[in-house]
């Protein structure tokens, strides 16, 4: 076993979780408080992306970029909350899904017609483009190390503000009893517009940290989505901090996946089909842990209290 | 009554059916308009249409109505387009074609209703060897020919030991067949990566084990926006450094300008092969290129350049029968004999309708304006045949 | 006009149209029409055995296109070994979709509400990326069938596009009969029972999560069905057709039809395919229409189409 490959798959893996973590807080939360299935999550994680590719180019910094874009996006999931969100909080589940199955379609689109088919690709500062030397043999671009630590202090600060504000206090509440908070006075219709935005700026900042690595691209959102949906649900919807653990998983079992299982496949296969089936049951692998645990576990691994 | 009735009904058949309007040359072309991938359909969208204009809208004097539709990266939409092309419009020739499986799934739509299936680029092994068909042609190449270039340009230079990297669907795995029939080193490693609508993008776990293989250059086939992803996050690792880059349709017309923007300058001096490129000597090319880079501002890519042949290969077929759209066995005839003048020059057809021709290694390099774009460097095969030609027959 | 007579008519009328698209595609000389009924049909059928499950019995599942997949496959992996006989590709189209379904409805079934939703995208997925590992079956690239499946001489020949055509349509006025007779049985209205109250239901003495699963294998069985008819009517299959977006299509299909009636569903494919049709044909941008009439018809138009033909049937207050 070769030590320092490990060691980098891991961190690799550590990344992919954290970026799911920052996807799948807001998706987490607008599920547990509002009970609302948002299936346009990811499109908002594209527009984070767009935003920040094209205000890159304008400021000639990436850093001004996304300390814009994240208030923008903000805006977006408001604009998104009022205009088409707000009113199906009473529907069910499936009208849920499919209006927001509806709102991907219009967000793919109108990113296609202002910003044409091509990947807007966003070029990084000098100090971020290079590499550090973490241990012996395990050299890893500092961007990437940037990501982890973006998503940590943004998992830091969203204790912060669950646990120790009054906000949160009211974000729990909702989470655990939502009409009881609504009969104490708390202003809910503000609260969920608010819950709504704060995704939406968690959303478009995992974008515009993927962005530099992938570009800005059409459609971006739409599959990472649905591996969003399966961290929270493994986490226990509303649980922060189940979504943050099973994110972390998810990222960890995807990338080792992709790492070693074609190395283990060979034993059983010939190399040609083992190429093959290693990254489709790499992808596989999460459904199962996922169905696995609700086996079990039907409210998740972390599942809010008093539900 | 019922004979009244069937006699109107008649009159109204005749009177919508396309057979009446058959003094037009009608040619469908299936390409990507939506999805990321539309980057390569509209440069092949608008390299069509810039053939049209050359032509004057006319072939052996008759009308030539282009009918595009999008395949939106999905075999079975594009299949299903095929079918509209070929049974509602009731077009003559069926163009386009950027991936390989796509034409895979349309193939037998077209081929079945007798038209003229004509890829404008995939060149899957399948259709160059067991399921060749006389009335499908391949304009641009069989998919194993270039990356066979480029393992034979890997041997001149050198290299012993080597990394692939590559999408895993049709034309992937002919790349990577196509460099493994040519490299004589040791393949140090290999990773095929998901493709299609929802392709992977983030190459963090294959790039770590790429350089833990220790392999002296990695060879990489990722077309349209994986292209761009790849090379970045290459260079982001540093492996430009201690594993030189070779590619095939991963660095060409469509990524250099966003790489240019984007300022990564390590991408100039990376090396490729191809059967054609913007400096090309030809007259064909000097007035296809030219024209581009005046109606569009930009330089045209391969897709491109294909997609400009294949007006004037249809454009050879119409009027090798003097319009006589019916002689079907003519229109075969003529192209086969390959009379037209090319952007890539010479060359001709094999008895598997797949071109015999000449392939080049490139290299990314800034042209007089300061643009980025391609040069050719030498010449890696003489007409080259693909390897499939004696599994085909008709 | 009386309460269920206006559906009943227009559930006639639309089933004499489809009857009559082979003639009028002859007459006019455009086999198109067919194709794109053709389609419409095979969908309809899935989306009708969605219905059984989802607006009967509560059961919203979101990897309902697997089946189509494993229907399709059951004709594909068969002619790629050379056996093209549908007495062998029919029993195990509808055999393994049954299987798929029992198995994977004992799990799905023990959970509820989106949890359910989720664990039926599991599996479906699971199935997505099967298809995809297995290089041998053509992988990602999807399979190529080369002959429609073989049915003895003398009863019909699928290769004939007209005849396979009234093949698919008898499937259709069958799977609506058979969801017909279902849903009015005893078996139905335990079904319907346990949508609402599953609790009371078992209080009465009904093991409900028997008539649950017995009901989600005869969904998946027919969908396979529909699965094995597109298969043939494709001559090709891919991964990508049974992709987590097809399943919320056919749910789209179904609310946009209307919930809960035997005929909804057909209705919303109907206007879901033509509708994608003719806007495709229009604008590139045709996904921001599409979007927005989703948005709308959710917001605005509450129990699909069917529910506002239903409206008419009422006198107004």
């Amino acid at each position: 076993m070769d030590w320092a490959l490990l060691v980098t798959q891991i961190l690799n893996g550590l990344q992919l979780g954290i970026l799911l973590f920052l996807l799948a807080a807001g998706l987490t939360l607008v599920f547990g408080i509002m009970d609302f299935v948002n299936l346009a999550h990811g499109s908002l994680y594209m527009m984070g992306a767009y935003f920040c590719a094209t205000l890159t180019y304008a400021l000639d910094s990436f850093l001004l970029a996304v300390a814009l874009s994240v208030p923008l996006t903000f805006a977006v999931g408001i604009v998104v909350e009022v205009l088409v969100i707000r009113h199906l909080y009473r529907r069910d589940h499936l009208d849920h899904v499919l209006a927001t199955f509806g709102l991907i379609l219009v967000f793919n689109s109108s990113v296609h017609m202002i910003w044409g088919a091509a990947g807007n690709p966003i070029p990084l500062p000098e100090f971020l483009d290079g590499r550090v030397e973490l241990l012996p043999g395990v050299v890893i671009p500092v961007y990437r190390l940037l990501i982890i630590a973006t998503g940590l202090v943004t998992a830091g600060a969203m204790y912060y503000l669950v646990q120790h504000t009054r906000l949160g206090m009211r974000i729990r509440a909702g989470a655990s009893n939502r009409d009881m908070v609504g009969a104490l006075g708390v202003d809910i219709k503000t609260l969920f517009t608010l819950v709504f935005g704060l995704g939406a700026a968690m959303a478009g900042l995992a974008g515009m940290m993927i962005a530099p690595i992938t570009e800005a691209n059409i459609g971006m959102g739409d599959d990472i989505l649905i591996v969003a949906f399966v961290v929270i649900i493994i986490g226990g919807i509303g649980s922060v901090r189940g979504a943050f653990i099973a994110a972390l998983v998810v990222g960890l079992i995807d990338t080792m996946g992709r790492a070693f299982l074609d190395g283990v496949l060979k034993v059983f296969m010939t190399i040609q089909n083992a190429e093959t089936a290693a990254p489709a049951l790499s992808a596989m692998l999460i459904y199962i842990l996922m169905a696995a645990i609700l086996y079990f576990r039907p409210q998740g691994l972390f599942p809010p209290k008093n539900r | 009554m019922y004979k009244h009735a069937m006699w109107l009904l008649s009159v109204l058949a005749l009177a919508v059916s396309p057979a009446l309007a058959a003094e037009k040359v009608k040619i469908g072309f299936v390409t990507t308009l939506t999805t990321p991938a539309a980057v390569i359909g509209n440069d092949m969208k608008d390299a069509f249409d810039l053939a049209y204009e050359h032509i004057g809208g006319k072939m052996a004097g008759l009308d030539v109505e282009i009918i595009y539709e999008d395949d939106g990266f999905k075999p079975d939409i594009g299949k299903q387009k095929t079918d509209k092309l070929v049974k509602q419009d009731d077009v003559h020739f069926v163009t386009g074609y950027i991936w390989s499986h796509v034409l895979l799934a349309s193939r037998k739509s077209a081929l079945d209703a007798g038209k003229f299936l004509i890829s404008a680029n995939a060149g899957p092994s399948q259709l160059a060897g067991k399921l060749c068909h006389k009335n499908f042609f391949n304009i641009s190449w069989q998919n194993d020919q270039t990356p066979m270039a480029l393992g034979e340009v890997l041997n001149q230079r050198g290299v012993k030991s080597l990394y692939i990297m590559s999408p895993n669907y049709a034309a992937g795995k002919n790349m990577v067949a196509g460099v493994e029939r040519t490299f004589k080193g040791a393949i140090k490693g290999k990773d095929m990566t998901k493709w299609g609508k929802d392709a992977q993008l983030d190459f963090s776990a294959e790039l770590a084990k790429a350089k833990a293989s220790g392999a002296d250059a990695i060879f990489v086939f990722y077309p349209g926006k994986a292209g761009g992803a790849f090379v970045k996050q290459y260079m982001q690792a540093g492996l430009n450094k201690s594993m030189p880059l070779y590619s095939v349709y991963t660095v060409d017309a469509l990524s250099l300008p966003k790489f240019q923007k984007a300022g990564m300058k390590g991408v100039l001096g990376s090396l490729m092969t191809q059967f054609w490129s913007p400096d090309m000597d030809t007259p064909q090319s000097k007035k296809f290129v030219s024209g581009f880079l005046k109606k569009y501002g930009r330089y045209p890519s391969f897709y491109a350049a294909q997609s400009y042949d294949a007006m004037f290969f249809i454009k050879s077929a119409v009027e090798g029968v003097n319009g006589n759209l019916g002689n079907m066995d003519g229109m075969r005839a003529a192209m086969e004999k390959v009379d037209f003048p090319s952007v890539r020059g010479k060359f001709s057809m094999g008895s598997n309708h797949f071109p015999i021709q000449n392939f080049y290694l490139r290299e990314a390099a800034a042209d007089s304006a300061g643009r980025w774009t391609t040069k050719i460097v030498s010449t890696v095969f003489k007409m080259h045949q693909d390897v499939y030609a004696k599994d085909c027959k008709f | 006009m009386s309460a269920m007579n206006l559906r009943r008519w227009l559930t006639a009328l639309c089933l004499a149209l489809f009857a009559l698209v082979p003639v009028v595609a002859g007459v006019f000389g455009q086999p198109f029409l067919l194709d794109i009924f053709d389609r419409i049909m095979i969908i309809s059928i899935a989306a009708v055995s969605l219905n059984l499950i989802m607006g009967y019995g509560g059961m919203i599942s979101f990897g309902h296109a697997a089946y189509l997949g494993i229907g399709a496959y059951s004709i594909g992996i068969p002619a790629y070994y050379g056996y093209y006989d549908a007495a062998l590709q029919l029993p195990l189209a509808i055999a393994a979709s049954a299987l798929f379904a029992l198995v994977t409805g004992y799990i799905c079934l023990r959970t509820r509400g989106v949890y359910f939703i989720m664990i039926t995208l599991a599996f479906a997925q699971m199935a997505y990326f099967a298809f995809i590992s297995v290089e041998e079956y053509g992988g990602d690239d999807g399979l190529v069938i080369e002959a429609r499946s073989r049915v003895p001489a003398g009863v019909v020949d699928l290769e004939s596009n007209v005849q396979l055509y009234y093949v698919v349509f008898a499937v259709l006025v069958g799977a609506l009969y058979l969801v017909h007779r279902i849903v009015n049985s005893r078996f139905g209205l335990v079904i319907q029972g346990a949508k609402d109250n599953d609790e009371r239901m078992r209080a009465i003495g009904f093991n409900t999560f028997r008539y649950r699963l017995t009901c989600y294998v005869i969904a998946g069985a027919m969908c396979g069905l529909a699965g094995w008819l597109l298969g043939n009517f494709n001559n090709f299959f891919s991964p990508e057709m049974i992709a987590w977006t097809r399943s919320g299509e056919l749910i789209f299909m179904v609310v946009l039809g209307g919930m809960g009636s035997v005929f909804g569903p057909v209705l919303g494919t109907v206007a879901f395919i033509v509708l994608e049709e003719v806007l495709s044909g229009f604008t590139i941008y045709w996904e921001l229409i599409f979007g927005a009439f989703l948005i709308l018809v959710v917001v605005f138009v509450r129990g699909g189409l069917m529910g506002m033909i239903a409206k008419f049937e009422r006198p107004r207050p």
